[in-house]
């Protein structure tokens, strides 16, 4: 490895000035996160850019004695922006933005084994005169593909240092945190010959700029003519004379304003061919079958590509499922051995509860998702760094694309089978904003673990386990019939988003398929803490504290001692709903011995936790909303399990338990399906019927019931707005499907027994 | 400024295998400016390498990497066969 330098080789140690600020830049796949976890190693913090939805990813990087700031700006291709992410690189570079100082110097990752695409970006910013470094990274894949580069005669040709890197395995750091440790040389990079009017109209705007002082005039005045710049933002940083010169150098070049990075695109390349022709060896001669050609052989092969791929969704599915349900159950235990041993020591009292019912299982209610988190992720991690990501979107895209989505909107939207909340998160691998928002929008459709208990407590208690055609299991074909339900919604959902909230021309699919690679064991690690401990700073802190405000609303205000109900053993099961505030006069039996005595004990327990929760505001806004949902044949109580079912969906089914006082239930209880099947309406109808369980059913398969992916969905797109019109538009889907189901059912008398 | 061609064609009816020359690209803007960003250049040779299991999108070899793009797009690219 070897550090290669313009003009004076060997940089004079006189004045050894470390920059503060380094910002990391390069093309998607060139290995600038493996480059930067390399640096940085786990002292890295993820924040966002106020007001956009962009990532905002800093480390820390030791120096010898002094350390550095390292600044990892958004992957893009060239600095004329066309997404927001890019947007930021461009800005962040420029000194535009207010919240992020221009860095002191710039790295730039450039991928040996693709270098022209690469210095494309490269040279981009080594022409906004900023202390450049190129990070040459991948030296051993080009040089097994026949492609030599030549270090030395590039950073002749560049004008700036080259740094020859391994970054995945970790080879050529010490000299790159040498050469950052030393003072780096402003770049002379090479000249682009733009089109004469194009270069006309550069000069006179690059005048303009040098009578403000702007250093580099030059190369700043390319970027704003050819470059998107938006005219507002020029107004406003360089002020009106800039403006306007922009203006009328747009008219000067005879070229339309959106044609400008097409002139550019055409002229960088004539220059960069010429600097490839002389800084790579042998860089036309056909490089000869590589690995990566005979893995594509196979893994995009019409038969055996589709089968793999078939395959790896579906391990990746298991696992998510199944392997991550292990240390589900582990948390979940540990979450109660915690409550009980608090339970134990603490006094009975509202402290207690509040740790134990609020706070304890309001842990245990974040934690949970950790699981899956992790294993999406690595595996994410692992498809990703092998390249293989780029091949699943390839071989998908035609099926997403006839939603209007991106190939790479399958493994999200597969996850979310699993739970929607790694789902949303693994979004960010979509750089369109439209297509990422659409995906998010609809992940919550996709059937996830938590609706079935309450899936199957449904089906078991109300369909009749009667074969179809003496084939078809009744309640098999329901809960398969859910699944399409939901995956059908998506994809009608995801069409209708398409044409109205993010209309516009359907983005490119434009997908690099970069050579198969060995990941590095560090950064699939470093992947999957970071989403971790990003889950549970930003997600986990809205998703424990709405935990325990729905705990208090179940909880409080407690029953008055004296106007306690009527929880005798004796006492019917079907109180009038007023009943427990009524008080009755509670008739408290002496049972015979001690196995009457415990029973007794457990009814009246069970039935006090059904007033108790009859009486709380929960209970209270169950009776409250019972004419909205009486339209879906739900009475109150199933509004309280509703409400409950905002924590989590399956709680639905433990609250049915307290609800019916059945005390702990599950979905497989006997007593809480007979107590389901006994509930009557106040005028003696039964509550539950086969159609008012596909009622249910229907709204489970539609409805927003998941305070926490509300809160992820905050932390992905930076706010409220559209957590709430996910809710909005998810409660009115389910509320209009249950409706017509309920009422149209009720009409022709089907299920009503 | 480029000539009608006898031989010219779009790159979306070229077959796997088949080696071309851009001549053109056409559509929107900003498409038009990251494809040619992305190396998709009048003059520059591509090798059509494969058509995706479900027939859309392709896979071309540009500049020594392999990019995949929609028939959509690929439509409005110009390309002689050589």
């Amino acid at each position: 490895m070897s550090v290669a330098s313009p003009s004076n080789p060997v940089v004079a140690d006189a004045h050894i000035v470390a920059p503060r600020t380094i910002a990391l830049a390069g093309n998607p796949n060139a290995g600038k996160t493996t480059l930067f976890n390399a640096l940085t190693g786990m002292r890295q913090k993820v924040g966002n850019y106020p007001g956009v939805t962009v990532e905002k990813k800093e480390g820390r990087c030791r120096l010898g004695e002094s350390e550095i700031t390292i600044l990892d700006l958004p992957g893009t291709y060239s600095l004329s922006p066309k997404s927001p992410d890019e947007e930021i690189a461009r800005d962040v570079l420029l000194g535009l933005r207010a919240d992020t100082a221009i860095p002191d110097a710039v790295v730039v990752v450039v991928d040996a084994s693709n270098l022209e695409r690469n210095l494309y970006l490269a040279t981009q910013v080594l022409e906004l005169g900023l202390p450049t470094i190129i990070a040459l990274n991948m030296t051993d894949v080009a040089a097994s593909n026949n492609k030599r580069v030549d270090a030395a005669q590039l950073s002749k040709e560049l004008g700036a240092p080259v740094v020859e890197i391994i970054a995945v395995r970790g080879e050529g750091l010490e000299q790159l945190r040498d050469a950052l440790a030393r003072e780096i040389p402003r770049p002379q990079p090479p000249t682009i010959e733009l089109p004469p009017q194009v270069e006309k109209a550069r000069a006179h705007l690059a005048a303009r700029l040098a009578e403000i002082n702007v250093a580099d005039a030059n190369g700043i005045a390319l970027r704003l003519l050819c470059g998107n710049a938006k005219y507002a933002g020029i107004q406003a940083y360089f002020g009106d004379a800039v403006a306007r010169a922009l203006t009328e150098a747009q008219a000067m070049s005879g070229v339309a304003a959106e044609r400008l990075g097409a002139s550019e695109a055409g002229a960088r390349y004539a220059m960069l061919g010429a600097i490839v022709q002389r800084a790579v060896a042998r860089p036309d001669e056909k490089s000869a079958r590589t690995f990566s050609d005979r893995a594509d052989a196979i893994l995009t092969h019409k038969v055996w590509g589709l089968a793999i791929f078939a395959l790896i969704t579906l391990l990746v599915f298991q696992a998510i499922f199944s392997w991550a349900s292990y240390p589900m159950d582990w948390i979940d235990l540990g979450v109660k051995a915690v409550g009980a041993f608090f339970a134990r020591v603490l006094p009975d009292g509202p402290l207690a509860d509040l740790l134990i019912h609020g706070v304890v299982a309001g842990v245990g209610a974040v934690l949970v998702f950790l699981p899956q988190i992790i294993v999406l992720f690595f595996f994410i991690g692992l498809l990703e760094d092998t390249g293989y990501m780029a091949r699943a979107a390839f071989l998908m895209d035609r099926l997403m694309a006839r939603v209007g989505l991106h190939g790479r909107a399958f493994i999200p939207l597969l996850s979310s089978f699993a739970c929607a909340i790694p789902g949303i998160m693994a979004t960010r691998t979509i750089s369109n904003r439209r297509d990422r928002m659409t995906t998010i929008l609809i992940a919550p459709l996709m059937t996830c673990s938590a609706r079935l208990p309450v899936y199957t407590l449904m089906i078991a208690t109300f369909i009749p386990n009667i074969y179809l055609g003496g084939i078809l299991s009744l309640p098999a074909t329901v809960m398969f019939s859910l699944y399409v339900m939901g995956v059908l919604a998506a994809m009608g959902a995801a069409l209708v988003f398409k044409k109205t909230l993010f209309k516009g021309p359907p983005p490119p699919l434009m997908l690099e398929l970069p050579p198969y690679k060995i990941p590095s064991p560090r950064n699939l690690f470093t992947t999957m803490w970071e989403r971790a401990s990003m889950f549970l700073k930003r997600a986990g802190t809205v998703i424990l504290a709405i935990s325990i405000v729905l705990w208090f609303l179940l909880s409080y205000p407690k029953i008055p001692i004296n106007n306690a109900p009527d929880i005798s053993p004796a006492a019917g099961m079907h109180r009038d709903p007023k009943g427990a505030k009524a008080g009755a006069e509670p008739i408290i039996e002496q049972p015979a011995d001690e196995k009457e005595q415990s029973d007794a004990d457990k009814i009246r327990e069970d039935r006090l936790a059904a007033a108790q929760l009859d009486y709380s505001f929960g209970g209270r806004i169950g009776h409250v909303i019972e004419p909205l949902i009486s339209p879906l044949g739900f009475n109150w109580k199933i509004g309280i399990g509703l409400i409950g079912a905002m924590s989590a969906r399956e709680v639905f089914v433990a609250t049915m338990g307290t609800v019916y006082s059945v005390g702990e239930a599950d979905e497989t209880s006997l007593s809480l399906k007979d107590a389901l099947r006994n509930d009557k309406w106040p005028d003696g109808r039964p509550v539950w019927n086969t159609l008012v369980a596909v009622s249910l059913l229907v709204y489970f398969v539609f409805a927003m019931q998941c305070i926490s992916t509300l809160a992820v969905v905050r932390r992905e797109t930076g706010g409220w707005k559209w957590p709430i019109f996910m809710q909005v538009y998810m409660t009115a889907l389910a509320w209009i499907a249950s409706f017509a189901i309920y009422q149209i059912g009720s009409h022709f008398g089907w299920g009503l027994k | 400024m480029l000539r009608p061609y006898d031989s010219m064609q779009t790159l979306d009816t070229l077959e796997a295998g088949d080696r071309a020359e851009i001549l053109e690209i056409g559509g929107e803007a900003d498409t038009v400016e990251r494809l040619m960003e992305m190396g998709v250049v009048a003059g520059t040779q591509i090798q059509v390498l494969k058509f995706a299991p479900l027939g859309d999108p392709l896979e071309i070899e540009i500049r020594g990497y392999h990019l995949s793009l929609r028939r959509t797009e690929a439509a409005e690219i110009s390309v002689r066969k050589i």
